[in-house]
């Protein structure tokens, strides 16, 4: 079933929590709501579940408008942030739940509603705790018995609040994947929200990030980390390096840093803003590229090693990172306190207060003389 | 032999420094709290049972099975009874009103409902008598449709009812705030109805609760006396209350026949919250987990 969301405008009091809110969630896929906290995400999928109410706007499954149907009536799937099992009720019995309370006329017989409870419990992998309280359960398998309970209706649309939010990383890995089987196997349409951008880039088919109650961008995991419309998607996901300064004859300057743009830009103020892989270190600078760094740490992570730099003699406000790889390092064997140049490849242009970057490349110019790139020869 | 002594001190000293409390104090305030119970409450307590114990068990017997006293346990207990259940479901609604919503006056509300424990009971008996007499502002209503409240059995209902109504809200006041927004909203999300919701949900959640304030409500009523003897018209066999018999047997300078009701008033009262607490515990445990 998907979902539409139309022109959602909801207040709590005299703050406006979203604002005019318009998204469409296509059948089938999971969508994450990524943002930092306070954005309004967590409000949005209540409102999606009819767990709360927008002043304006409406929703939308399939063509069918359910803005004023009561969540009762929705009949989707919401799991909670901290999985608000029932107490006092074995696992068996919270699975059970929803089928138990179904008009006389649509619920099923004990014994088949035993025997649903019995798949769903396999589903989740838990056959053997059926009779245990909730309290004798570690969090994941909390929220696997929540998700159980939630599949229970069959809905087409499941809603999940921060799922992983609060499990330990192993933990939320393994269910994520678990998750994102079951939905394929499964396929019924996803909304998840998130402020893990790891989560939602890697759960997600599509992703909505959100700040201040507006959406700043939908696109998909891949598009989104690659083009960033805004400074906010930028900041917030991943890391990034920024160096501001003024542009003079298409040159960017601040301190004894100095960059070249590749492309005409007008004069004034300008930021670029460089992931981390879009950056190499060099042991001397470039025509276009002056930029010195120290490094100030060098810590290996998985398969590559990440070193965090720290500008020489001009200003940042965070220490810049970037990644190399194991080759690399050992061909190099950068040192603490050792000093290089920052050469960017590719990068996104800020001019002035502009909120949209422009994307340039240095990669097709002429390859800079000189140089001793620390770089293995395959690049 | 001094090496044989100081080898056998060191694995105590090692046991001991395993064993020590992260919490400072607990030896000196458990041992002012065994104190001073022991000062205002087991002191007194085994007063009243070597009282008891003086009079020999034939006498004991005698006394407490007296058929007015006989018919003092009857009246007691089913309006003890009568009480508490009425507190149940009244305390519960009350603590319900006071937690889930906000309207004009709610902190006032809030604050009148410790009323019954402020004032004297004294005078909450004979505003009560003054109220529901033939001719007070309510006893007339109810004599209008045939009710007669003041000096029977009814008015010890309604003065035991008055003065323990505040137990069953605050036990179960707390609780109810407690209970998180969300397990009825994913009962809800599931389909079930409001009622269904407060069957399944609240109630399994509030019930310890109530269960506790309702017991306590009971024992306190087994014990009122200065709000019941203004109401209940004190007629032998129909509505004297078993702590009116004591008082009657103390004016008669009957200390031990006073002592011994006492005793049995108390072993019921003590046998009850006992009963309760193991209970109470095991539910807990089942839902708050622990092994």
């Amino acid at each position: 079933m998907g979902i539409d969301i139309n022109g959602i405008n909801k207040f709590f009091g005299s703050f406006q929590a979203l604002h005019d809110i318009n998204l469409s969630l296509p059948d089938g896929q999971i969508t994450g709501l990524l943002g930092p906290s306070g954005s309004g995400k967590t409000t949005l999928l209540r409102i999606i579940a009819g767990l709360e109410t927008a002043e304006q706007g409406s929703i939308w499954f399939q063509g069918r408008d359910v803005t004023r149907l009561h969540v009762r009536d929705r009949r989707v799937g919401f799991v909670f942030q901290h999985y608000a099992l029932f107490r006092h009720m074995t696992v068996a019995r919270n699975i059970a739940f929803g089928l138990e309370v179904l008009p006389r006329k649509q619920r099923p017989g004990k014994a088949e509603i035993k025997q649903r409870v019995g798949n769903l419990l396999e589903m989740v992998q838990l056959s053997h705790l059926a009779d245990r309280y909730p309290s004798q359960l570690s969090g994941g398998q909390k929220q696997r018995i929540a998700l159980a309970r939630a599949m229970a209706m069959e809905p087409e649309i499941l809603l999940l609040d921060e799922p992983f939010g609060a499990l330990d990383a192993q933990v939320r890995k393994d269910l994520r994947r678990w998750l994102r089987n079951l939905h394929d196997e499964l396929n019924f349409t996803s909304v998840f929200v998130t402020h893990d951008q790891e989560e939602a880039l890697e759960l997600s088919d599509q992703v909505v990030v959100m700040s201040h109650g507006r959406v700043e961008q939908v696109n998909s995991p891949l598009d989104l980390y690659a083009s960033p419309d805004s400074r906010f998607v930028f900041d917030f996901l991943g890391q990034v390096n920024v160096l501001s300064g003024t542009i003079s004859n298409n040159r960017l300057r601040q301190g004894k840093a100095h960059l070249t743009l590749p492309e005409a830009v007008a004069n004034g103020n300008g930021q670029i803003y460089l992931r981390p892989h879009e950056v190499r270190l060099a042991q001397a600078p470039t025509a276009d590229a002056h930029l010195p760094v120290c490094i100030e740490s060098i810590s290996v992570i998985g398969a590559e090693v990440r070193i965090e730099l720290k500008p020489q003699g001009w200003l940042a406000d965070e220490v810049w990172e970037v990644g190399i790889s194991h080759g690399e390092f050992n061909a190099w064997q950068p040192q603490r306190g050792d000093v290089c140049y920052a050469v960017p490849d590719v990068g996104h242009f800020f001019l002035g207060d502009e909120d949209s970057p422009r994307t340039l490349s240095w990669l097709n110019r002429m390859p800079p003389t000189g140089v001793d790139s620390p770089r293995a020869s395959g690049m | 032999m001094t090496q044989t002594l100081a080898a056998g001190s060191l694995p105590r000293k090692k046991v001991r420094s395993v064993t020590a409390r992260v919490l400072p104090g607990f030896g000196l305030s458990l041992g002012i709290s065994l104190f001073f119970i022991s000062l205002v409450l087991l002191l007194p307590m085994t007063g009243l049972v070597m009282h008891t114990a003086g009079m020999g068990w034939d006498n004991f017997w005698f006394v407490v099975t007296d058929p007015r006293v006989v018919a003092s346990y009857k009246v007691t207990l089913w309006t003890a009874l009568a009480a508490s259940v009425f507190n149940c479901f009244f305390g519960l609604l009350l603590a319900w009103v006071l937690v889930r919503y906000d309207f004009v006056g709610k902190r006032l509300l809030d604050a009148i409902m410790d009323l019954p424990f402020a004032l004297p009971t004294a005078v909450a008996g004979i505003t009560l008598a003054t109220l529901f007499a033939d001719n007070g502002l309510y006893g007339q209503m109810l004599t209008a449709i045939g009710v007669k409240v003041a000096y029977t059995p009814l008015g010890i209902v309604v003065a035991m009812a008055f003065t323990s109504v505040p137990f069953v809200v605050r036990t179960v006041q707390p609780v109810l705030e407690e209970l998180s927004p969300e397990d009825e909203e994913a009962a809800v999300s599931m389909g079930a109805s409001d009622f269904t919701v407060f069957r399944r949900i609240l109630f399994p959640a509030l019930w310890p609760a109530i269960v506790t304030g309702g017991a306590l409500s009971f024992t306190r009523s087994l014990g009122e006396f200065g709000a019941i003897i203004f109401i209940a018209g004190n007629m032998p066999y129909v509505s004297e209350v078993t702590s009116l018999m004591i008082f009657i047997r103390l004016q008669e300078y009957d200390f031990p026949a006073a002592s011994a009701i006492a005793a049995v008033v108390m072993a019921v009262s003590l046998l009850l919250l006992l009963l309760i607490n193991v209970w109470q515990g095991r539910y807990l445990k089942r839902l708050h987990g622990g092994a």
